[in-house]
């Protein structure tokens, strides 16, 4: 079945106001950054995004919250970003911290059809507070709930006509278990190949779960922390 | 003398053992890697997906798509595997990561530590912490006795948000070594030239202080 897409605004194409995305990504790694610049020209607002990062205050996520389109984050670790954190202190914007474990966890499951699941991280801390306990092997769990989207956008290295998705090193992070989460899945690749060209036992995500593939115009690949060692 | 940081990376690099999967956190718990004691194996595990994390590239060499939990471009060693999020907290859940190493702003007699929320001032989110006190055998933590404040941070009782609860083993300060049991600190080791009067009136929590507490080797 062919998943293309000629372009970004094809791609994004019924992304309304109010809903809820999922973005792929671990701080700027592997981060869907055509479909972000995309989604700041159209303008769309009260979004909730759930994504493990917020980008930074100039690129990735941190781009849609300098222009106020974003109502609510769903994320793990939100450092780096001095506009999210005014605008969090201010109350101008919702934010729910989930151990990023369970974050994935909960990507997963609501791709997997599984409703909710117990997990013991959390436990005796703050945001255990009004979930359900459950003690499995003499240890307390949380009971967390399935997270879907009603569109999730991702990022891979290499895509084929199918979707079928190969990702590179750490770029993989959050990208395949919100693949498989949206009602709706956009796949921006930097390589876009014909069916056929992929290895079958080299896939990561199989196409069944992406429903728009396109390959992104550029990516920039910003570097947040660049440490290096020196020959000796 | 008080150890300083990469005194106390070394002191807990010699804690690890032949055929370990770690974890390591941001900050101190970075160093450790940097001193694994010779004849012994160990692999690095790095919660955003990369088992067999290696050092950082050469300059010129730097892979955007190649980072660890901290953000830092890194290198992978022969051998090493990437995999998504999910599959890494399996592995952390599941206990097939032998030990986590990661840094705290508050730990209790009971095991209990905090280090991801300071109310009013500092949110920025828990990250990967609380999957990994929840589920590890074994953790380390990595950290100053005293805040800047000189106030102990090595409590009864934490102040802070938690993170997890009844989960810290063994403490590592630039002062002492400290195991958790029943509820209290153990001092196992002091940090060389270190009185043993100077940990116990620096640590808040209750410490139980053997006859002779021999001086860390580093």
């Amino acid at each position: 079945m062919n998943k293309i897409v000629g372009n970004v605004s094809i791609a994004l194409n019924g992304i309304e106001d109010n809903m809820t995305l999922m973005l792929g990504g671990f701080g700027l790694c592997g981060i869907p950054e055509n479909s972000i610049s995309q989604l700041v020209k159209m303008g769309v607002k009260n979004l909730t995004c759930i994504s493990n990062n917020a980008g930074v205050d100039d690129f990735g996520l941190g781009l849609l919250l300098q222009t106020k389109q974003i109502k609510k984050m769903i994320s793990s670790y939100v450092g780096e970003n001095d506009e999210f954190e005014r605008q969090m202190l201010s109350g101008e914007l919702e934010v729910d911290l989930i151990p990023q474990g369970s974050l994935a966890e909960r990507c997963r499951a609501g791709g997997a059809g599984i409703p909710a699941f117990f997990t013991p991280a959390g436990f005796g801390t703050e945001i255990a507070e009004g979930k359900e306990v459950r003690i499995f092997n003499g240890k307390p769990h949380i009971l967390e709930l399935a997270l879907t989207a009603d569109f999730a956008i991702v990022k891979a290295w290499k895509g084929d006509t199918e979707g079928n998705l190969i990702f590179k090193a750490a770029a993989r992070n959050f990208n395949p278990l919100m693949a498989m989460a949206g009602k709706i899945t956009i796949a921006e690749v930097e390589e876009l190949v014909p069916a056929g060209s992929l290895d079958p036992n080299q896939i990561h995500t199989p196409g069944i779960f992406v429903q728009r593939i396109f390959q992104g115009e550029k990516f920039q690949k910003r570097i947040e922390q660049r440490t290096v060692r020196h020959k000796v | 003398m008080a150890l300083d940081k990469i005194g106390i990376a070394k002191r807990i690099a010699q804690e690890l053992k032949d055929g370990w999967y770690v974890n390591l956190g941001i900050g101190i718990p970075t160093i450790v890697a940097n001193y694994i004691p010779q004849g012994i194996e160990v692999e690095f595990q790095s919660e955003n997906g990369v088992l067999g994390m290696g050092p950082f590239p050469f300059e010129g060499e730097e892979d955007p798509d190649l980072i660890n939990a901290g953000k830092q471009t890194i290198t992978a060693l022969p051998g090493a595997s990437f995999f998504d999020s999910a599959t890494s907290f399996a592995m952390i859940r599941g206990q097939h990561v032998q030990l986590t190493v990661l840094g705290a702003m508050e730990v209790s007699q009971n095991g209990d530590i905090a280090n991801w929320k300071i109310p009013g001032k500092m949110v920025k989110g828990m990250g990967g912490a609380m999957d990994l006190v929840a589920s590890a055998d074994n953790i380390i933590v990595a950290m100053m006795h005293s805040n800047r404040a000189g106030e102990s941070k090595i409590l009864k009782q934490c102040t802070l948000p938690l993170t997890g609860v009844n989960c810290v083993k063994k403490v590592v300060t630039e002062l002492a070594v400290m195991e958790i049991k029943d509820g209290k600190f153990y001092l196992l080791e002091r940090a060389p030239g270190v009185s043993v009067e100077e940990i116990i009136s620096k640590t808040d929590g209750e410490l139980v202080v053997p006859d002779v507490v021999p001086e860390m080797k580093i």
